[in-house]
């Protein structure tokens, strides 16, 4: 949508359209899965049927192109972040990151002598939403995804953001 | 067969070329040879009729104080005669070398492959030597010792600012 972005200004047809983006969006939150380390067994169980993500519209997919969320679960290291840039670079617009763990957040356990661990996964991709946690527990995880709808449902496509 | 029955076979066979057997203190007796001799003595560990040492479990690079020589350590296992042992051997820090035993013990092809990745051991006939953990253009050997990791890689910084 690209070209039509912010570029209306208020009224009730396009308020109830952003709406209804937002409402559309929130509720398909399909996530890009990068299972790096032991993060990636919770993010799996929380999509498995005890905790069952799909609840929330969120999906597994394994290409950047169908996605819309990226979550980074566990450590990123030197080597994996070219790559991890590089796939958050595929992902269409609108996309956000959830940065999954302390080792996504800061390095975690490796924060002091971890030559190979890049201290941070938001030093190379903007984050929308740290869930703290080594690992968090499925729970943890799911008020992130809650936490990035309600940010994605405050949002302005059409309309003109707000000076 | 006990290892210092193997050990006196070694010396027996190769005389000069067995520095040392190490047994007090140590977890695995180690025999530990000349760093030239290391294809030929395990050529004759796998292939002699008693010992027939023909599965080797792990090999590793090893760094003791960030000053000493660097170190190669095989650790052989017999499937026929249910018998262990430990070779080891000692190479300068400068430009570390061990002959390759890569196509001898499949084994030992990713193994040489690590230990050249961490400590820099550079294994003399080995297929593809080339670094099999880090990125190709990774400077410097990041489990010896005395490594000192750089600022940055790739634009990445490695240390975070306080
Ligand atoms: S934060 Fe903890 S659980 Fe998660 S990847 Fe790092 S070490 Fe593993």
């Amino acid at each position: 949508m690209g070209a039509l972005n912010n570029k209306f200004n208020d009224n009730i047809l396009i308020t109830s359209l952003d709406k209804l983006l937002n409402w559309s969006r929130s509720g398909s939150e399909w996530y890009f899965q990068f299972g790096l380390a032991c993060c990636a067994i919770e993010m799996m169980s929380a999509a498995a049927a005890r905790h069952d993500l799909e609840r929330f519209g969120a999906m597994p997919r394994s290409s950047p192109r169908q996605a819309d969320v990226m979550i980074v679960a566990g450590t990123v290291s030197l080597k994996m972040a070219t790559r991890v840039k590089r796939l958050y670079e595929q992902m269409a617009e609108p996309k956000y990151v959830i940065s999954m763990g302390s080792c996504a957040n800061s390095g975690g356990p490796y924060w002091q002598h971890g030559y190979h661990v890049l201290k941070g996964v938001d030093q190379i991709v903007p984050v929308d939403i740290y869930v703290p946690g080594c690992p968090p527990r499925p729970e943890a995880l799911l008020e992130g995804l809650i936490h990035l709808q309600k940010k994605m449902r405050e949002e302005h496509v059409l309309a003109k953001k707000e000076a | 067969m006990e290892a210092p029955d193997i050990f006196s076979v070694l010396q027996a066979k190769f005389g000069e070329q067995i520095v040392d057997f190490l047994e007090e203190g140590t977890l695995n007796p180690t025999v530990v040879v000349k760093p030239e001799a290391v294809l030929k003595v395990c050529e004759f560990l796998s292939q002699n009729e008693k010992l027939q040492l023909d599965s080797l479990m792990n090999l590793a690079g090893h760094d003791q104080d960030g000053e000493s020589d660097l170190s190669v350590i095989y650790h052989f296992y017999s499937t026929i005669h249910d018998h262990y042992i430990t070779v080891k051997t000692f190479t300068p820090r400068e430009e570390p070398s061990v002959v390759s035993i890569a196509n001898l013990y499949r084994t030992a092809d990713w193994h040489e492959r690590e230990a050249y990745d961490m400590y820099g051991i550079h294994f003399e006939g080995h297929p593809d030597l080339k670094r099999i953990l880090l990125e190709e253009d990774w400077e410097g050997y990041p489990l010896r010792k005395d490594y000192v990791p750089a600022e940055f890689y790739r634009g990445m910084r490695i240390e975070k600012v306080k």
